[in-house]
C-alpha cells in the first residue's frame, strides 16, 4: 500500500469529502435520522459513533445513494448524492453491515464480475482480483464457495471488493462487528493502510474502544441526531480529566455506594453495565479521602479502586444520559435486521 | 497493497451519465453471473431438466389413447403443447429468483457500484434463456425418444424452439415485474403460479378445442398461449408458417414493451 501518488489526485487533503447538512430519513413513525451534519476531511478517518438503532447505517445509506434522504443535502467532494448519483457511485466503495458479495460464488469469481461491472477487461479483471485476494491473505480460499468463510474472511473480501476502483472515499458500514478480537485489530490495520494511500475513510460503529483507535474525528449519534462532535480527545475533555471507579464487593450496596459516591464529590455517578462498578468525574481528588472513609463507615467493602483517564465509554454515558444497554449487545444481529428491513 | 493495483486516480473520467454502450456490457457481465451461479447451484436446474422429462412421459401415456386414439399420433399434438407449457412455467422462477437475489446483501453493492441501473435486472433475465433452451432441448429429445419425428424437420424445430424461447422470455418480464414488486419469493411464486396455471391449461395445449363447451373455447381461441402452441405445432408438424405465430410475436413485443418499462420503474424506486 505505499502509493503516495494517491495524494496529488484531484482532492487534496484539506477538501470536504463529505459534507451533509441536516439529513432526515423517516420509516413510518420513526425518524430513523433527524438532521445529521457530518464535514469530513479528505485522507482522514472518520468515526460515527453510536448504539443500534440510532441511525447510523441509515446516514451511511444515503450518502452511499442507497437511500434518498426525505430532507437535507449531502455532497461526496463536491458532488451532490441525489443529482450526481452516478458520479458519486464512481467516487465510493461501501462495504455494508453484512458482506455485500455473491454467497454462491467463489471469493475470485466475486472480484471478477465487480471489476467487469466496474469496466476491467477480463485479463485486468482476473488479475486485479488476484491481486486484492493476495492483499487480503485469501489466496488459498480464492476458489471456495464463501458459505464456508468465516465471518472475518467474509468482511476481508468485502472490503476487497470496495478497493476494485480505488475509490479515494470509502464507507465502512460497523466493519469488525461480530469478529473476534483477532480479527479485529487485522481490520483495523487495513483500515490505518487504507488511510496511508490518500483514501477517506468513514466508518460507523458501535464499539467506543474502535471510534478511539481508529478515528480522527468522532461524531456521537443517537436517536438519529448528532450529539457531540470533535476528536476522541476533545470528546474525552469534554467530561473532565479523570474519573474514579470503584468497584463494590457486594452488589447489594450498590445503590448505597453510588449515593454515597455522589453526596461526597458532589456529582452524578454511573454505574457501568459490568456489573458492580461505580463511575464518576473526579474533579476534586481532594475529595476521595473523605469518600474512602464515608465508605468504610458505611460498612461498604471496595474489592478495586482505580484513578482513570476518560474514556470514551464515559463520554458516550455523559452526553446521551445512557450507556449502551447491556441487552443491545447480544441482540446487536437481530436489531440490525429490522434496520436493514425497514430501509 | 502494491502501486500497480491503484493505477493514479487522476486518470478518473466522472460522468453521471452511462452510456448504452456500458449498459449492454453491465447486462452481459450479469447475465454471465447468472451463469456461473447456475454452474455453482446445479439443482437450480431442476426444474428444467425433470419437468420436460417427467410430463412428457405421463401426459403422452395417459392422455394419448383417450384423445388420438394412440400414443404415436398423439405425440405432434403434445410435445408442442408440453413445450410452451413448460418453458413458460419455468420463466416463473425468473421472478422467484430475481426476488432471492434482490434481498441479498450483493444488491447493495450493484446498487452502489457505476454500473447501469438497469444491468442487475436485464442480466438476469438474459441468463435464464439458457434455462429455457435447456427445457426446449429436452423436451424435443424426450419426444424424438418417444417416437415423435416432427414433419417439419430439424430446421423448423430449431425455428419452433428459438420462437418460443424469445415469446418466453418476453413473458419472464412479467413475473421479473412481480418479482420486483413482491414481498418474497414465496409470494411470487403464489401470484406467478396463480396466472400461470389456468393460461396454459385453458389452452389447446393438451386437448383439441372442439371436445370444450362453446364459453371455455372462445376463451382458449382467445388466449396467447393456444396461439402460440398452434404456431409450433405448424412450424414443426409441418413447416408452415402462418398468423398464429405473427399473433404469437406480436403479442409477446407487446408484453415486452409493457412490462419492461413498468419493471424497470419499479425496481428504479426500489433501488
Amino acid at each position: 500500500m505505499e502509493h503516495a501518488n494517491r495524494r496529488n489526485m484531484e482532492y487534496s487533503p484539506g477538501d470536504l469529502a463529505v459534507e451533509a447538512y441536516g439529513l432526515v430519513k423517516t420509516f413510518g413513525d420513526n425518524r430513523a435520522v433527524d438532521g445529521v451534519d457530518l464535514n469530513v476531511r479528505a485522507g482522514t478517518i472518520y468515526g460515527v459513533l453510536g448504539p443500534n438503532g440510532a441511525g447510523k447505517t441509515t446516514t451511511i445509506r444515503m450518502l452511499a445513494t442507497l437511500l434518498k434522504p426525505d430532507a437535507g443535502s449531502a455532497r461526496i467532494f463536491g458532488h451532490d448524492v441525489l443529482t450526481e448519483s452516478q458520479i458519486v457511485r464512481q467516487l465510493i466503495g461501501v462495504t455494508g453491515q453484512y458482506a455485500s458479495v455473491d454467497e454462491s460464488l467463489s471469493a475470485t469469481e466475486n472480484l471478477i464480475i465487480f471489476s467487469r461491472l466496474l469496466g476491467l477487461g477480463r485479463t485486468e479483471a482476473r488479475r486485479k482480483a488476484g491481486e486484492l485476494l493476495e492483499e487480503f491473505g485469501l489466496s488459498e480460499a480464492a476458489k471456495r464457495p464463501l458459505k464456508h468463510f468465516s465471518g472475518g474472511m467474509r468482511r476481508r473480501l468485502d472490503l476487497a471488493a470496495s478497493l476494485i476502483a480505488q475509490p479515494p472515499l470509502i464507507f465502512l458500514d460497523e466493519p469488525t462487528t461480530g469478529l473476534d478480537p483477532r480479527t479485529r485489530s487485522q481490520m483495523w490495520d487495513t483500515i490505518r493502510r487504507l488511510v496511508k494511500t490518500g483514501s477517506t475513510v468513514l466508518l460507523t460503529t458501535q464499539y467506543l474502544e474502535e471510534a478511539d483507535q481508529l478515528a480522527d474525528r468522532i461524531a456521537v449519534i443517537d436517536y438519529g441526531r448528532v450529539v457531540a462532535e470533535g476528536t476522541a480527545d476533545e470528546l474525552k475533555m469534554s467530561v473532565g480529566t479523570s474519573s474514579l471507579h470503584l468497584t463494590v464487593q457486594d452488589a447489594v450496596d450498590m445503590g448505597r455506594a453510588r449515593h454515597t459516591v455522589e453526596q461526597v464529590l458532589g456529582v452524578h455517578a454511573n454505574i457501568s453495565p459490568e456489573a458492580g462498578k461505580i463511575t464518576a468525574p473526579m474533579a476534586n481528588a481532594g475529595l476521595v479521602t473523605d469518600l474512602l472513609i464515608e465508605l468504610r463507615t458505611a460498612g461498604i467493602g471496595l474489592s478495586e479502586m482505580s484513578v482513570q483517564k476518560p474514556t470514551l465509554d464515559e463520554v458516550f454515558l455523559t452526553i446521551t444520559g445512557h450507556g449502551v444497554k447491556e441487552d443491545d449487545v447480544p441482540s446487536s444481529n437481530e436489531s440490525n435486521d429490522r434496520e436493514v428491513t425497514r430501509v | 497493497m502494491s502501486s500497480t493495483i491503484m493505477k493514479s486516480g487522476t486518470e478518473r473520467r466522472l460522468k453521471n451519465r452511462t452510456s448504452f454502450g456500458q449498459t449492454v456490457r453491465n447486462s452481459l457481465t450479469m447475465a454471465y453471473r447468472g451463469l456461473l451461479k447456475l454452474r455453482r447451484t446445479p439443482e437450480q436446474l431442476f426444474d428444467v431438466t425433470f419437468q420436460p422429462i417427467i410430463f412428457t412421459l405421463m401426459f403422452t401415456y395417459i392422455f394419448g389413447g383417450a384423445i388420438s386414439g394412440d400414443v404415436a399420433s398423439y405425440l405432434p399434438v403434445i410435445i408442442p403443447g408440453i413445450l410452451v407449457q413448460t418453458v413458460i412455467t419455468t420463466s416463473v422462477v425468473t421472478g422467484v429468483q430475481l426476488r432471492e437475489d434482490m434481498d441479498k446483501g450483493v444488491f447493495d453493492r450493484f446498487k452502489s457500484l457505476p454500473i447501469a441501473r438497469i444491468a442487475p435486472l436485464a442480466g438476469a433475465l438474459l441468463a435464464d434463456t439458457v434455462r429455457y433452451t435447456i427445457a426446449t432441448v429436452l423436451t424435443f429429445s424426450m419426444g424424438y425418444v418417444m417416437g415423435y419425428r416432427p414433419g417439419g424437420g430439424l430446421g423448423y424445430v430449431a425455428l419452433a424452439a428459438l420462437i418460443v424461447i424469445v415469446c418466453s422470455w418476453a413473458i419472464s418480464w412479467i413475473f421479473a415485474f412481480f418479482g420486483v414488486i413482491a414481498r418474497s419469493a414465496s409470494g411470487v411464486q403464489g401470484i406467478s403460479m396463480i396466472v400461470l396455471f389456468p393460461l396454459t391449461f385453458l389452452s389447446n395445449a393438451f386437448v383439441p378445442v372442439d371436445t370444450m363447451p362453446g364459453w371455455l373455447q372462445w376463451f382458449v381461441n382467445i388466449n396467447p398461449i393456444s396461439h402460440l402452441v398452434t404456431a409450433v405445432r405448424d412450424l414443426t408438424n409441418s413447416g408452415t408458417v402462418g398468423w398464429d405465430l405473427t399473433i404469437s410475436l406480436v403479442g409477446a413485443a407487446v408484453i415486452v414493451a409493457i412490462f419492461a418499462p413498468i419493471t424497470v420503474r419499479a425496481y428504479m424506486r426500489r433501488t
